[in-house]
């Protein structure tokens, strides 16, 4: 068994990063208790497995997407409205993976099909003006999705933060469903991690890469662009869909801004990016560092902010609120785009060759 | 002589006329009459139709202009878009008195500085976008669509940012408030305002790009590029230019939707370019005319359905570009070297 499709770090840097996120994200119940850590590390897994999928796209397929937020609110409305209508019970997951699974690749085929077909700025434009058509439907179509509101719902027993399995014996933090959960959700995640790093790596995503670096030539080698691509696109949406359903029974909430918002498609761009665009590991490193940013340096941003605003320095304040944290993000990115490409795993694997 | 002898004397072939697009928008308008109960109604829908769609012309335009010259999409237009509408609250707010003042010219005296403010604006804005961001990433799509992607949400902010996040009321000013009745139907004056600047701008456009030097340039350099660099033209100067005045008509769309809206927001801005880009798409990227007639294709479906079906007035746009697409997979007037 080779996990790692015999696609190594290739940087001593970047496997010691690796092995101590990796490490770091397997104990994290244990190593840091406590509820907002948790969350956080749960969002590194779920941001991890749906940056990678992103970037089998963005960096291994030269095609960018827009439309990757709604798949994932696919996955996540799915197993949302699946549990919420049918209540706490595995067969409502299941019922909701099997129904947004299916559909998530059904809807990425057809816009695959259909726009893929004449150039990679045709796509992105198609797949922005469907994302925010769906988003908007969404919105409206409350009695099915609970519109702005969102659905909360139950999830089952052994998922729910009230059950114990083990009472504060294990290190002393008790194993409750929580733990189950994250469980879950890293097993999971990891999966997906290692069967994309198995896509990257197999014939069909050298053929992709073959085609981001050249359609023509690839073409002229008697390789379909079309259907590669278009493949390319439905895998990748499906694991959306997939890591959406894991986000949902962690949160144990479905919403816009949870699942859909343009946000969050700006989060996995930012993180493709910095990471590095067409190495896998970039999600991980990217997420990680992504992540831990969103959730420390935003409140740091307040307090400059009202430092600032109490010095009276003018336009400061309202710049460093932490509800600009885009307009920060949004500079990092176009920065980032010009001066590494490559992102981070790049640059270390350039210092080590 | 042989048969492919050239007579000097001898017009140019005429390239084909393609009229059947034309017909759309009027063969779009003939359906929906009989399914809406009256027809001042109708009137009043397809006016209405006929005002946003040629406020979306005018936002659309100049970004199909600038990917058909350049190669370029951006996906920053948007914010041009916002901005145009920011500048003109920026004169307009302090100008309420004029702009309530029953007196055209009071109200002209306070909209013309708007629009000039709002034009010179974005269009100095394109001038240095186009200098700074676009300039290094020429020929690379994929990073065009990440760093113009990038500028936009960036803009967007900094408007956030310096103008607050509440939406800002833009009132129309008096002598454009109100309606007027023709027959049974009432007819809002703005709307009216709008078509004939929607169109004066689509005439100017064409007669520049048909009747001028440089249209003919343009033109040139949207067939082939390298050719006319190739002839001694600066193709460089040609672009700055077009993407100056493609983003000042954004900022002039930005103006008149706000004005038609009443308000501004920042938002607006990434709302009208999903719009612009259905548009652009339907029309075939690169063409005026098609950018023309999608706009208004768009439009006059979105009332008619609006009024017909509320609840799928959402899906309209999309299932009119798939439509289009599905009978011309590249929009209606397909540019021939994109």
């Amino acid at each position: 068994m080779m996990p790692l499709s015999g696609d190594r770090p290739r940087s001593v840097i970047l496997s010691i990063a690796l092995t101590l996120i990796v490490v770091g994200l397997a104990l994290a119940p244990f190593l840091f208790p406590g509820a907002k850590p948790l969350n956080v590390a749960a969002k590194i897994c779920i941001f991890i497995a749906l940056a990678a999928s992103y970037d089998l796209l963005l960096g291994y397929t030269g095609v960018v997407s827009f439309a990757h937020t709604m798949f994932y609110g696919v996955g996540s409305y799915g197993v949302a409205i699946a549990l919420y209508s049918l209540g706490a019970r595995w067969d409502a997951i299941g019922l909701g993976l099997l129904i947004a699974l299916p559909s998530a690749a059904l809807l990425a085929l057809a816009i695959g099909l259909f726009s893929l077909r004449v150039q990679t700025i045709f796509f992105a434009m198609i797949t922005l003006a469907v994302a925010s058509a769906f988003a908007v439907l969404a919105s409206q179509l409350s009695w099915l999705t609970g519109g702005e509101d969102g659905r909360n719902f139950r999830v089952p027993e052994w998922l729910q933060p009230g059950t114990i399995f083990i009472p504060r014996d294990v290190l002393g933090v008790a194993v409750t469903g929580r733990t189950v959960t994250y469980y879950l959700l890293f097993v999971c995640c990891a999966a997906l991690f290692l069967l994309l790093l198995r896509v990257v790596n197999s014939p069909f995503g050298r053929v992709l890469q073959a085609i981001r670096e050249n359609p023509f030539r690839a073409e002229a080698l008697g390789y379909r662009t079309v259907i590669h691509r278009t493949l390319a696109n439905v895998l990748a949406a499906a694991v959306a869909a997939a890591v959406g359903a894991l986000n949902a029974l962690w949160l144990r909430y479905t919403g816009p801004d949870t699942s859909l918002s343009f946000a969050i498609m700006l989060d996995i761009l930012l993180i493709v990016v910095i990471g590095g665009m067409g190495t896998l590991y970039g999600a991980i490193i990217g997420a990680t560092l992504y992540v831990l940013a969103q959730n420390y340096l935003q409140a740091l941003m307040g307090t400059v902010s009202t430092a600032a605003a109490e010095a009276g320095v003018p336009l400061l304040p309202q710049l460093f609120h932490p509800d600009r944290w885009l307009l920060w993000l949004g500079i990092l990115f176009i920065l980032s785009v010009y001066f590494f490409p490559s992102g981070i795993v790049g640059k270390l694997r350039r210092s080590t060759s | 002589m042989s048969a492919t002898d050239i007579d000097a004397g001898a017009a140019l072939p005429k390239a084909p006329r393609d009229l059947v697009p034309l017909l759309l928008p009027a063969a779009l308008a003939l359906i929906a009459l009989p399914f809406i109960p009256s027809s001042s109604t109708w009137l009043t829908l397809t006016i209405a139709g006929l005002a946003m769609g040629m406020m979306i012309f005018v936002m659309a335009s100049g970004l199909t202009l600038i990917f058909g010259l350049m190669d370029v999409l951006n996906f920053g237009h948007g914010a041009f878009i916002a901005i145009g509408a920011y500048m003109a609250t920026l004169v307009l707010l302090p100008l309420t008195g004029w702009m309530q003042a029953d007196s055209v010219w009071l109200n002209l005296a306070a909209v013309l500085p708007a629009i000039v403010l709002a034009v010179g604006v974005t269009g100095l804005l394109g001038l240095a976008f186009e200098r700074v961001v676009i300039m290094p990433v020429y020929g690379q799509h994929l990073k065009q669509i990440l760093i113009t992607m990038g500028g936009m949400i960036v803009a967007e902010q900094l408007l956030y940012a310096l103008f607050g996040p509440q939406q800002i009321p833009l009132p129309l000013p008096a002598s454009l408030r109100g309606s007027f009745a023709i027959g049974e139907a009432a007819i809002e004056k703005y709307r009216v305002v709008c078509v004939l600047v929607g169109l004066a701008v689509f005439l100017a456009m064409l007669a520049v790009l048909n009747r001028t030097k440089i249209g003919l340039l343009i033109r040139a350099g949207v067939e082939n590029t390298e050719m006319v660099e190739a002839l001694g033209y600066r193709i460089t100067r040609l672009f700055v230019g077009v993407f100056m005045a493609g983003s000042a008509l954004a900022g002039l769309g930005g103006v008149m939707w706000g004005l038609y809206r009443e308000q501004v927001n920042a938002a607006m801005g990434g709302e009208l370019l999903v719009l612009v880009f259905i548009v652009v798409i339907i029309g075939g990227l690169g063409s005026v005319s098609g950018c023309f007639i999608g706009a208004l294709l768009v439009a006059l479906a979105t009332n008619y359905v609006g009024f017909l079906v509320p609840k799928l007035a959402l899906i309209t746009d999309i299932a009119l570009m798939v439509a289009v697409l599905l009978w011309r997979p590249r929009g209606l007037y397909p540019v021939t070297s994109r």
